[in-house]
């Protein structure tokens, strides 16, 4: 399906078919395509090039990559570079979408990396059998490439850099504390790149058309365009490249979701917690979600609507991840599944004076006493509730929705898994 | 003297916060984590020597001399 509404935007990554995601149809673009597009290019001035075009890491935490590539050259020795496309955050296809259809711009990124930091192994980093096949064949294609692929069971936590760096080693796909990060001691120790597969396109398109170009798009804080999911609950996601500045309001109109039918919006795939329908006219930019206490993350948003509950998806979302904790944290697995625990007594009526007070405290208290960050999403997303959606919250407990009754009595939550997430939850049960 | 503490480690014992409680706090169920950048206040190294040597799970080590 055509985004009509959005076709006259500046368009970096996505080629031809923003819109509905079908993982099915996507069929990866040749190599011979894609040199069209992107002719050969070395690495030489690339960390300055990059640093000159302001880019942010686009796997959810924006952290500035030239910052994080010249940790990783600094070491002094030849370290790895990992294209990250294990896209464990619920709601977001973006990674899915340039592994299957742009597996070259990704390596280009990832042979950009080793080139600038005189790495010795390359290595791409997936969760899906569709993902592997599309890079191995696309690595068939070229003669450039002696790359690795890693492929791992998908689950929440699987594409956290440290888990990474754990899988790459042959252990558990699970986090380990930090300090050492992987860019001061990662894979066997070395230092270690581990990079979003969505940065290392862009690292590839700045390097063929040049930082300025980059620039042009987006401010001048959150510079560039991002690929965006978004999506109705239980519904369809639909994808989209986007640039800070624009409104959801402005990237949902050509979904058909009607921007006046929202009651709530799930931010950062499970990340950002939940955001009242004002979010929907704001700036879709990291700076101004953060202010929100949110953040742009992975940026995929779900929108529920005047017949959702955003107790019920609290819950949902509370319960995915205490089932997606790796069971290492004592505090997160104590803590996601005392929320959830909590949130769900809401959604049934049965919620006391303590369940409230106790969310507060852990929404606040817990954050940060995790290895990695599924304790903060939780924390963010009981927080959230609590502070966007008040009177919700007091509706509940006055006794149960309308909505929640009838989620109650059906099966599914209002957040549709996606089949990643479904596995998931099976192999948990 | 800097502290580094693993999380995954931790069992609940709750020694660390008994013998430096202005480095370490534990939750409600017990489990402890590291306030700030892990730097223990002057002072403190013997308390601190006592909490990474007590304990149980070796979830605490000495990373620098800083």
């Amino acid at each position: 399906m055509a985004s009509e509404g959005l076709t006259n935007r500046r368009r970096l990554l996505l080629t031809d078919d923003a819109g509905r995601v079908d993982a099915e149809s996507w069929r990866p673009q040749p190599l011979s395509a894609h040199r069209r597009e992107f002719p050969a290019a070395g690495a030489c001035g690339l960390i300055e090039e990059i640093d000159r075009a302001g880019l942010r890491g686009r796997g959810g935490a924006a952290f500035p990559t030239a910052t994080k590539w010249r940790s990783v050259a600094g070491a002094g020795r030849p370290g790895v570079v990992v294209a990250n496309g294990e896209e464990g955050e619920p709601l977001s296809f973006k990674d899915r979408y340039l592994l299957l259809r742009r597996p070259h711009l990704v390596l280009d990124g990832l042979l950009l990396a080793r080139e600038a930091l005189g790495a010795a192994r390359a290595i791409v980093y997936v969760s899906s059998a569709a993902g592997r096949a599309a890079v191995e064949r696309a690595l068939d294609e070229r003669a450039d490439a002696d790359v690795e692929v890693v492929c791992v069971e998908p689950a929440y936590v699987a594409g956290e850099e440290t888990a990474v760096v754990a899988a790459i080693e042959g252990d558990r796909p699970v986090p380990r504390a930090k300090p050492p990060r992987p860019d001061q001691a990662g894979v066997d120790g070395l230092p270690t790149l581990v990079q979003n597969v969505e940065t290392l396109a862009h690292v590839a398109w700045i390097r063929r058309h040049g930082a300025e170009a980059f620039r042009a798009a987006g401010t001048p804080e959150e510079p560039g365009t991002f690929l965006v999911t978004v999506g109705r609950a239980g519904g369809a996601p639909f994808l989209h490249e986007a640039e800070a500045g624009l409104t959801l309001a402005e990237v949902l109109a050509p979904t058909g979701i009607d921007p006046r039918d929202v009651r709530a919006v799930l931010a950062g795939g499970y990340f950002g917690g939940l955001l009242t329908e004002d979010a929907v006219h704001g700036p879709l930019s990291d700076r101004s979600l953060r202010a929100l206490g949110s953040g742009l993350g992975c940026a995929a948003f779900t929108v529920l609507g005047h017949d959702d509950c955003p107790v019920e998806a609290a819950a949902a979302v509370l319960r995915y991840f205490a089932r997606a904790s790796s069971g290492q944290c004592g505090s997160c697995v104590r803590g996601t599944a005392a929320m959830a625990d909590a949130v769900e007594r809401l959604r049934d009526g049965e919620a006391d004076d303590d369940d409230v007070a106790n969310l507060r405290r852990w929404s606040a208290g817990l954050r940060g006493r995790g290895a990695c960050a599924l304790l903060d999403g939780a924390a963010t997303a009981a927080a959230s509730l609590l502070t966007n959606f008040a009177e919700v919250v007091d509706d509940h407990r006055a006794g149960t929705c309308a909505r929640c009754a009838r989620a109650r009595s059906a099966a599914g939550a209002v957040v549709a898994p996606d089949a990643a997430t479904t596995r998931e939850r099976k192999e948990r049960r | 003297m800097i502290l580094r503490f693993d999380a995954t480690k931790c069992s609940g014992y709750g020694r660390c916060a008994e013998h430096l409680p202005s480095l370490f706090e534990l939750d409600e169920w017990g489990y402890a984590a590291l306030k700030g950048d892990g730097v223990v206040p002057d002072g403190q190294e013997e308390a601190a020597r006592r909490a990474v040597a007590d304990c149980p799970e070796r979830a605490i080590a000495v990373v620098g001399e800083a």
